[in-house]
């Protein structure tokens, strides 16, 4: 059943970015450590930067397939917190990536580390919200 | 150069969380509002300064200009009142708050991050001065 599967997707893929959050996280402390900023950019930037793409498009699909099942669903949810929880993290990461590099002493980095560390909590919080204990 | 100095360096992590705050209390308080205002009014109207204030303080802080920098100060300061008393009477008396905010016992639905951050506001914005 598509339901099913579609079950299956919306929670693996909130582990899998929870990680990937928490790998980006790690990511900007050892950038601050380093005094690396995000601009110019280096190796350890680049790298970071490949990172936050591939969290910022996996948050997208998360968000659609979110969307997608909150229409599917006949169950009494919060639905625009439900929604809301989707998309405040697709908009956040790019915002604090811009912010954070318009900076270029250590602490640009740490605009995106506060950015990749909100991620798991709106993860849990959405995930709470679809179990209904939202 | 003195005037730009709120939005630099570790300026810059205390804004982002600021930020995170200002939409996380923002949306929290619109949906509070415009779903079920009725059942908590005093609390969802707490929810809606806290909202403000952060939103204040976010702006304000980043803004960094003379003008801006007292208004930082004063949204941290009513930012600090705000979590103490509302944290103090959400314990002694917590009929009064059917529905918790973001402040309710010193905002430890978000890890004490509100009693901490207008601390670090207010040390901030002295440091810098």
């Amino acid at each position: 059943m598509t339901s099913g599967y579609h079950a299956r997707v919306i929670s693996v893929l909130p582990t899998v970015l929870t990680i990937v959050a928490l790998l980006g996280t790690t990511w900007a402390v050892m950038l601050m450590v380093r005094k690396t900023p995000l601009l110019p950019p280096t190796a350890l930037s680049w790298g970071l930067v490949g990172l936050l793409t591939l969290l910022e498009l996996g948050l997208l699909v998360q968000a659609i397939i979110g969307i997608v099942q909150l229409a599917g669903t006949d169950r009494q949810l919060s639905g625009v917190t439900f929604v809301g929880y989707l998309v405040a993290p697709v908009l956040i990461l790019p915002v604090a990536f811009v912010w954070g590099a318009s900076d270029r002493s250590r602490w640009s980095g740490g605009v995106v580390l506060v950015a990749c560390m909100s991620v798991p909590v709106m993860i849990v919080r959405m995930q709470q919200i679809w179990a209904g204990h939202g | 150069m003195g005037d730009a100095r709120t939005r630099t360096g570790p300026g810059r992590l205390l804004i982002a969380v600021y930020g995170i705050f200002a939409l996380a209390a923002t949306s929290r308080s619109a949906v509070q509002i415009a779903t079920r205002f009725d059942e908590a009014p005093v609390a969802y109207l707490l929810s809606a300064l806290a909202a403000v204030v952060y939103v204040l303080a976010t702006v304000a802080l980043a803004l960094s200009s003379r003008t801006s920098r007292k208004v930082a100060l004063v949204a941290c300061t009513v930012e600090l009142v705000g979590v103490v008393t509302v944290g103090a009477v959400s314990l002694l008396v917590p009929q009064a708050f059917p529905d918790a905010t973001v402040w309710s016992t010193f905002g430890i639905g978000y890890g004490f991050i509100p009693l901490v951050l207008p601390v670090l506001g207010l040390w901030w914005i002295k440091k810098t001065s």
